[in-house]
């Protein structure tokens, strides 16, 4: 089967730089420096229509355009690898397949948007692909890519890995900005948004690794030709993380618009045992479920899973077969937000602790009736609420799981409730 | 031994030469400290904080905030294993089962002689290539079998009596 691949080329040693050079690697930068402006850099990533891949599907050009223009301050790029969120795991892909065309992309940005300076803020526990991409980085520095008067040009910016320490929470704009600045990865109260005030106050973008990565071929190739590829809302292609029950799990390059049974059956080699699917995360982990009715038919890009009550996420797909125990998905998902909640907002800060102690008990058996639709209040309560997204992603799997597999749940609950457990244990205090 | 040798302290310069502020400089200094030391102890965050000029209150409210820095210290071996949903759904939790029954130890645990401590973690970003487990934060090891796992703790074991002789 033919298909089209921007990121993950097959080329061998792509990630060596004589390598990418040789296939036309690094003559995008050429280009932006040589014959076009800046906004030019801007405008045809505006009109490739490219959205972020790190979650929120907004349209990269025009966050851009956010950032101050004439302003005395120094403006910084973070790019995003913390590739915390479960179920994904696509960004380690390019540091360790094609860092060039990520170190490529994020002068590009730099370039458009007057940066002299950009931070890839990469996950403490990806040790390897760390090295690997500071050795890339290095190797870009020799050949004179990154630094002063970039191919003796004007433009000169620097580039430098900050290493995260184990906190999910610091993938969020700007908890990632925090530990940047050598903080606690604390989410800030927005506005301001990081255009205006980001790291150390002065105007930051945000880019996920994936994002950045697809400049370089927009560049080359045209904003128009981008833009055709896939979904025309949501176009390109995407690193499906595919994991779980599937025969050959991994990362598939393909593009937007794919059904998702096409993900799974023809290049996952279908679901393990020949058995049926039950429930299918396309997103990584908060991202709401869907049925075996809805994967059958789902396409995977943003409008047709928006569609259907759900997203697309970081494209991780998390596939469970029949025989998925779902109220133990569901817990496990739900300890997960509980562990990685910074506590600074309430609801959050309990409501993740409620989730996961009720999910518990029905699990337990020792569940209620009147449990499932507590889950959906407190889910309910959560949302919208808090200072950060890290809130709804906790508050979606439990409500939309619920919601479309009620029966699981229904099954663990006994009929004879057990009166004995008093709510004050489950809802007692977080760290007790 | 000096807290940070020439070299170590060279580096630290050039680390602080990246942030326009030197309290930026403190999650990788901290990483150097928990490279040399294997965790970060209370006399460590005071003098890191003489170094960056940084209040110890500040360090530790960091250092505990972030799951990675070690508050106390661990196995020389330190097995990191995910039990989030991709690795449950292919053996997760059964193999940090079996590996702490092995080793005779519980979650964040260390074994009597110091050499091995096992770790409940969150999603390592492997899950294609589940079960697997993290040793000391570095490397990887995927696809794992419970044969897999008992050749890996062996090797791991020889390999650290050989650097201790
Ligand atoms: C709790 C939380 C965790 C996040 N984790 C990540 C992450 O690991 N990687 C990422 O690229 N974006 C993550 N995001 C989204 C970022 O805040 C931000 O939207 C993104 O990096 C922007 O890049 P993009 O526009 O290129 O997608 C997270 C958001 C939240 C609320
Ligand atoms: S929503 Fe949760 S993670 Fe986000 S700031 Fe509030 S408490 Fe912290
Ligand atoms: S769930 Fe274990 S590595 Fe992702």
């Amino acid at each position: 089967m033919e298909n089209m691949k921007i990121i993950l080329k097959d080329i061998p040693d792509l990630h060596k730089i004589e390598v990418y050079e040789s296939n036309g690697g690094y003559s995008a930068l050429e280009k932006a420096l040589k014959k076009m402006t800046p906004d030019e850099v801007i405008n045809e990533v505006k009109t490739s229509n490219l959205r972020g891949r790190g979650g929120a599907c907004f349209y990269t050009g025009l966050k851009w355009t956010f950032m101050p223009k004439e302003t005395p301050k120094p403006k910084y790029l973070c790019c995003n690898g913390d590739e915390s969120e479960p179920g994904s795991f696509k960004d380690r892909e390019i540091f360790e397949k094609n860092p060039h065309q990520f170190i490529e992309g994020t002068l590009l940005a730099c370039y458009a948007m007057g940066i002299k300076a950009a931070y890839v803020y990469i996950r403490g526990e990806y040790y390897k692909w760390i090295n690997l991409l500071q050795n890339a980085i290095d190797d870009a520095y020799k050949k004179g890519y990154i630094g002063k008067n970039i191919l003796g040009s004007e433009f000169s910016t620097d580039i430098y890995i900050h290493r995260g320490a184990g906190a999910y929470i610091c993938g969020e704009e700007s908890a990632l900005m925090n530990s940047v600045e050598g903080k606690r990865g604390y989410p800030r109260v927005k506005p301001p948004f990081p255009a205006a005030y980001g790291l150390w106050g002065n105007p930051t973008t945000i880019n996920n690794i994936e994002t950045l990565s697809n400049i370089p071929e927009i560049i080359k190739n045209g904003g128009q030709w981008f833009s055709k590829i896939g979904e025309p809302k949501h176009p390109g292609t995407l690193l499906f993380g595919v994991s779980g029950h599937v025969n050959k799990p991994g990362v598939y390059e393909l593009e937007t618009g794919t059904p998702l049974m096409t993900i799974i059956n023809d290049y996952c080699g279908g679901v393990t045992d020949g058995k049926e699917i039950k429930m299918v995360i396309p997103g990584g982990s908060s991202m709401p479920p869907l049925t075996k009715e809805e994967a059958l038919t789902i396409k995977m890009d943003d409008a047709s899973l928006k569609a259907i009550g759900s997203a697309i996420g970081t494209a991780g797909v998390m596939v469970m077969n029949e025989e998925a125990d779902i109220v133990k998905v569901l817990l496990r998902i739900s300890k997960f937000y509980y562990h990685e909640s910074c506590g600074q907002c309430t609801p959050c800060r309990e409501g993740t602790g409620w989730m996961m102690r009720v999910l518990k008990r029905i699990d337990e058996g020792k569940g209620r009736m009147s449990d499932l639709d507590l889950l959906i209040e407190v889910a309910q309560n959560i949302e919208g609420n808090t200072i950060c997204a890290l809130g709804d992603a906790a508050a979606w799997p439990v409500k939309w799981t619920i919601k479309k597999f009620r029966k699981e749940f229904e099954a663990k609950i006994p009929e004879v409730e057990e009166k004995s457990v008093p709510l004050n244990k489950v809802h007692s205090l977080r760290y007790s | 031994m000096e807290f940070f040798n020439e070299i170590e302290l060279k580096k630290i310069d050039e680390i602080k030469s990246h942030y326009p502020e030197s309290k930026a400089a403190l999650l990788p200094v901290l990483w150097m400290v928990q490279e040399k030391y294997g965790w970060i102890s209370e006399d460590s965050m005071k003098k890191v904080g003489d170094l960056l000029n940084i209040p110890y209150e500040h360090i530790l409210g960091v250092v505990t905030f972030y799951t990675m820095y070690n508050k106390k210290p661990v196995g020389k071996i330190h097995l990191q294993i995910c039990t989030n949903v991709s690795c449950m759904l292919r053996g997760g939790y059964e193999l940090f089962k079996y590996v702490s029954d092995k080793l005779g130890i519980k979650n964040k645990e260390v074994t009597a002689d110091g050499m091995f401590s096992v770790e409940e973690v969150e999603c390592l970003g492997s899950c294609a290539t589940a079960p697997m487990l993290q040793v000391n934060n570095q490397n990887f090891y995927e696809n794992l079998s419970q044969e897999k796992v008992d050749k890996l703790i062996d090797s791991l074991h020889s390999e650290q009596k050989v650097n201790n002789t």
